[in-house]
């Protein structure tokens, strides 16, 4: 059996990876091209390297290798159509290695604008989700369409639309200016975001959660935070994923049913996860502009450092989902912090906030406003009333995991009726 | 978001088509192959089947001993699944987008069928926000 890599450089090279092809993509302004360029270096490196040991600077040599490769394409190209200029806008091969081979720019921006580009306001949210896994996530199309439930053909055509609209769009000529900045970044936590909740929560499908792309998404926002560090809100919502994410193990029963937080078994959290995002957190706050993901960390935070639903510090919650509410005008959010007014003030309080509430058209028959009634009319020992709400909330909610829930908490407290 | 698009024929003997001319056969098929197509190169298809005609199928239920008891033909239904497309996409408005195109496949004389395409979403993970 020939030599493989060692997890350790296997490790590098999906580290590298981003970086590679944010540099080749500058350089030669064909996303496919690149992309198929860069595999080839990957390639080569992982039959190369285990003989001749790792290169000096393994990221300049993949660079160059891919460059070459892209520079041998098209020359074969040109020699195929009788020497006819074929793309105007390239540079000539030959600048091409020779600007690759003395690689001297910081390698912080071909990654981060690499992530600009996948995560373009022009693509649609689930093209933006599939191109990231693709392109800097590493992940092959058969993987990202395993983790969405689609066939490998659907997602691989998925991909390719998203590249041929950034393409379209001239999207990689374009570096965000210095205000531009601000909003692509957001847009660039959005998508990370997505990607993690459809691990944590798999919008889609019977199971309830796939790990895999939460942890990609963590993976892939640490970096982020690497190549950012004096952003507030990256820090925050890298801090907001490793506290969520920490709850996994206790989130779901044996075979696979819900557990809601209240009820989940704290001994199952992983303590070095939160104890990370807490430090994380910790450091942020003081350091100026805090943003939404910040305070839902923070939410977090103090669900993960209590040692159960009665002995949560509820009013610091009720604060921070105050602060949460003037920062964005989300109707999920003002259901949150009437759950919040409840456990602080009782269930009669909460729900004279869902009354208010009810009138927002946005929630107009959204299951969650039924549930969140089921559990405080319960609370407030109105049976009958909550058995409605709770039923009501099964029938339209589309969730298999959180219907049976629903369902099962109808069961029990007509149960007790009889 | 995943939606199943499904297609209903009236439920009484074998498929209409059967008896239309050899020409709108042809159109039919011609437009449900492309429909396909267009579907899987916009990266929204996620299966897509054709069923076998009402005449060929049957009703199976476990008897006492756990064996088949089959049932031919149900001449009672009115409407029957004669074939199916599962969707993914952005938003409702798509898939009731696609669901508008499969209705106006062309019948007799070319002419749009506008045929009834229930539209049901597929049933997936609970919110993020959970309690």
């Amino acid at each position: 059996m020939p030599p493989s890599l060692d997890t350790r450089t296997q490790h590098l090279l999906r580290e590298l990876m981003p970086q590679v092809l944010g540099a080749v993509i500058r350089r030669f302004r064909d996303f496919a091209a690149s992309e198929d360029a860069v595999q080839e270096a990957l390639i080569a490196a992982a039959t190369q390297w285990p003989h001749d040991g790792l290169p000096e600077n393994p990221r300049a040599w993949l660079i160059h290798i891919a460059s070459r490769r892209i520079a041998d394409h098209v020359r074969a190209e040109t020699a195929r159509r009788h020497r006819e200029a074929i793309v105007v806008s390239l540079v000539p091969p030959e600048d091409q290695i020779a600007l690759a081979a003395d690689e001297a720019t910081p390698e912080r921006d071909d990654a981060l604008d690499l992530l600009f580009m996948c995560c373009h306001p022009v693509l649609s949210p689930t093209s933006a989700i599939a191109l990231t896994l693709r392109a800097v996530g590493g992940l092959t199309t058969f993987e990202i369409a395993k983790a969405f439930l689609v066939p490998e053909a659907t997602m691989a055509q998925r991909i390719s639309r998203a590249k041929q609209s950034i393409k379209e769009s001239g999207v990689p000529f374009q570096i965000p200016t210095a205000e531009e900045r601000a909003a692509r970044l957001g847009s660039v936590m959005h998508v990370l975001y997505l990607i993690f909740n459809e691990g944590y929560t798999a919008t889609s499908g019977p199971e309830l959660q796939r790990s895999d792309l939460s942890g990609e998404a963590i993976r892939l926002t640490r970096m982020l935070h690497r190549l950012v560090p004096d952003d507030t809100e990256v820090a925050g919502l890298l801090a907001l994923m490793l506290l969520t994410d920490a709850r996994r193990a206790a989130r779901t029963g044996p075979s696979g049913e819900l557990i809601p937080l209240d009820q989940q078994d704290r001994a199952l959290w992983d303590r070095s996860a939160i104890a990370e995002g807490v430090a994380l957190l910790t450091a942020t706050l003081p350091r100026g502009a805090v943003g939404p993901y910040q305070v839902q960390a923070a939410i977090a935070a103090v669900h993960d450092e209590a040692a159960s639903t009665e002995e949560t510090d509820w009013p610091q919650i009720l604060g921070l989902y105050g602060l949460l509410q003037r920062m964005s005008d989300n109707p999920m959010v003002t259901l949150n912090h009437a759950i919040a007014v409840a456990m602080v003030h009782g269930p009669a309080a909460g729900l004279e906030r869902l009354d208010a509430l009810a009138k927002d058209p946005r929630l107009k028959g959204h299951h969650r406003l039924d549930a969140v009634r089921a559990h405080l009319l319960e609370r407030a020992g109105d049976h009958e009333g909550a058995i409605e709400h709770y039923r009501r909330a099964a029938e339209s909610t589309t969730s298999v995991s959180e219907r049976n829930y629903l369902l099962t908490h109808a069961a029990r407290l007509s149960e007790t009726r009889k | 978001m995943k939606y199943m698009l499904m297609m209903n024929t009236p439920g009484n003997g074998p498929y209409q088509i059967a008896n239309w001319p050899q020409q709108d056969i042809k159109a039919h098929i011609a437009f449900m192959i492309g429909f396909a197509k267009k579907l899987g190169a916009s990266g929204e298809l996620v299966a897509a089947e054709g069923l076998s005609g009402p005449d060929q199928a049957k009703r199976v239920r476990a008897g006492k001993d756990g064996k088949p008891i089959t049932d031919g033909v149900f001449p009672e239904s009115k409407e029957f699944l004669a074939g199916y497309w599962i969707i993914d996409v952005e938003s409702p408005e798509r898939a009731y987008e696609i669901a508008a195109q499969a209705s106006a496949a062309p019948g007799p004389g070319g002419a749009p069928l506008n045929m009834p395409i229930e539209v049901r979403q597929v049933m997936s993970g609970p919110p993020p926000d959970m309690l």
